[in-house]
């Protein structure tokens, strides 16, 4: 569980106070993989730096697993740091040490030197990452996928109960973000690992997390579950990241609704909803006509969620409406 | 031998050129010891302590940094008859190589510092930062995150400086410090045996590619990978 209470930060710069984050509260629950979204200087890092209070807060407090972080003194703040795991953007691997001996760093800092100990987790870890063949290569011969691996392997090293990424997979091509997406996934699930997750990309945060938390200009202006701010966003940055996820067919962006008859409506589908026939059965019950302008069937982390635009026409519509939302669609009428 | 005493008719005893060279052998190994053990942590000191670093303490800093750069203003040949009461006090003689290797060190121990400096600045604030993230001590990160990552920048400091030495060392030579330099200025200079000069020139250059190749070599092995 971290916790946040009242923070807020600002950087001291030129003599003066520069706010990066406005004052939030925030709860990230046990197992969760939650995304943090926003643009270029949102504050961002410096949120998810808090947690392990790489950055001190200005104000308010920090905690991580109902210990005050922003309350602990240095040597205690450090055993305290060991069991949260972090991984970079850029890596940040030490360029002098094989790969077998990056991932054991953490483990050697925290005092444990015994060969007999420390060779058979690095073995573990490697294997679990996919890389039980690279352990004597240097970190300059891996491929950034490779490289961000053993980011991973290394986080794992101590047993953390929280992962922390900041942009971890944003200097990645996209066949490798989805591979270490995957393995993010699946240490989510297998380890019961809490994840915390920074990303300018929906794709990102539509693919693994289950929450979500958008930052705009050092506020969060939007926060919930992953389907919700998905399917529904509210604050005008939200709707720019969805739509950036979204191919523009999809959006229905320039299809011209003026000239299409009837009223416009938006349906969206989420889990169950997705796999019945209910907008064909509600069409032959009511007599409605309908005419798709747009759509996209897909899943949100492991929930499948369709979404179509469309025009629909006929005496019994409100009818036609009623019985969907008793089907579980979420129906939103669009403006013309 | 015929030949040899052909081309250097002056040179009757080179016995002498042997133990000169020992001299100056001694001289560097000896200075570029203390140099390293008293450079490193200076320069490790240096880092931490400018502003905006690990442990930003800009009194001392200003303090470190103002005597570093005054012991490195001043031509070595002056250094060395400044230090020499110092000398004395130290090592109780102003001459041969024990009184050699105090100037040595003071002159070439702020200029290894600068270069162990610069070399820790090029180590990756990333990698520092994830070391914190995963809970290293500040001692932690200078012995297993700092050291080792630069550790290609000071092998490569430490050449420049050896080298640097070798050029003290024959300096010091003229004012009685023994070695190589002791040779060529008795004899080439004060006596105008100039094949005296030329065979001890020739060693030092030999001295100083041999330092090279071998500095080289380490940062080759050592360095980044
Ligand atoms: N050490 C610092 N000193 C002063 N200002 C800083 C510092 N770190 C960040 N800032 C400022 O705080 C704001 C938030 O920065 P932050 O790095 O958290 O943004 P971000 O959302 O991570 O951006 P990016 O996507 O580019 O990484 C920015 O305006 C930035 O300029
Ligand atoms: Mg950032």
């Amino acid at each position: 569980m971290i916790r946040f209470v009242d923070v807020h930060k600002s950087y001291r710069a030129g003599g003066r106070d520069i706010p990066a984050l406005q004052p939030f509260s925030l709860d990230i629950a046990d197992g969760e993989v939650f995304g943090i979204i926003g643009l270029s200087g949102a504050g961002k890092s410096t949120l998810i730096r808090l947690i392990n209070l790489l950055e001190r807060p200005s104000g308010g407090q920090v905690f991580v697993d109902d210990v005050e972080m922003t309350a602990l003194a240095e040597p205690a703040l450090r055993a305290q740091r060991r069991r949260i795991g972090m991984i970079f953007q850029h890596f940040n691997l030490l360029a002098s040490q094989t790969v077998a001996e990056n991932v054991a760093f953490p483990i050697r800092l925290a005092g444990e030197r015994r060969a007999a100990v420390v060779r058979p987790r690095v073995e573990e870890l490697l294997a679990r990452v996919g890389l039980a063949d690279h352990a004597d290569k240097y970190p300059s011969q891996l491929s950034g996928g490779q490289k961000q691996r053993v980011g991973i392997a290394r986080a794992l090293a101590n047993r953390p109960s929280i992962l922390l990424c900041d942009e971890a997979t944003s200097a990645l091509d996209p066949q490798t973000t989805a591979s270490v997406l995957a393995l993010l996934a699946e240490i989510n699930r297998e380890l019961k690992l809490t994840i915390v997750l920074i990303t300018h990309e929906m794709d990102v945060v539509r693919r693994v997390c289950d929450r979500v938390a958008v930052l705009d200009g050092g506020a969060i202006v939007e926060r919930g579950s992953v389907a919700d701010v998905f399917l529904h966003p509210q604050h005008a940055t939200t709707k720019r990241f969805v739509n950036e996820a979204l191919p523009e067919e999809a959006v229905g962006a320039h299809v011209p609704y003026a000239q299409v008859p009837g009223r416009l409506l938006r349906l969206s589908f989420r889990g169950d909803a997705t796999m019945t026939p209910a907008l064909g059965r509600v069409a032959r019950e009511t007599g409605i006509d309908f005419n798709i302008l747009a759509g996209r069937i897909d899943r949100i982390k492991d929930l499948p969620y369709g979404q179509l635009t469309l025009a629909m026409q006929g005496d019994r519509v409100d009818a036609a409406l009623a019985a969907l939302r008793q089907a579980g669609i979420e129906i939103e009428e669009l403006p013309r | 031998m015929n030949l040899l005493q052909r081309l250097f008719p002056n040179i009757d005893d080179w016995g002498e050129i042997g133990r000169a060279c020992v001299d100056t052998l001694l001289m560097l190994g000896g200075s570029m010891a203390l140099t390293v053990a008293i450079g490193l942590p200076l320069g490790v000191l240096l880092y931490l302590t400018a502003p905006n670093q690990l442990r930003p303490m800009p009194k001392l800093y200003a303090v470190t940094s103002l005597l570093v750069n005054i012991l490195r203003s001043v031509p070595f040949i002056i250094l060395m008859i400044v230090l020499m009461p110092v000398t004395y006090v130290l090592v109780g003689t102003k001459l041969g190589i024990r009184g050699a290797i105090p100037p040595l060190v003071i002159g070439a121990a702020p200029f290894f510092a600068r270069l162990v400096e610069t070399a820790l600045r090029e180590v990756q604030q990333g990698v520092i930062e994830a070391s914190q993230a995963m809970g290293a001590s500040l001692w932690q990160i200078v012995r297993h995150v700092l050291l080792p990552e630069a550790r290609g920048g000071i092998f490569a400091g430490m050449t420049v400086t050896a080298i640097a030495l070798v050029g003290y060392t024959a300096m010091g030579g003229a004012i009685g410090s023994g070695g190589l330099g002791d040779l060529a200025y008795r004899y080439g200079y004060l006596s105008y045996k100039s094949d005296y000069m030329l065979v001890t020139v020739v060693l030092l250059i030999v001295l100083v590619q041999l330092l090279q190749m071998i500095g080289d070599r380490i940062v080759a092995r050592f360095g980044r990978h």
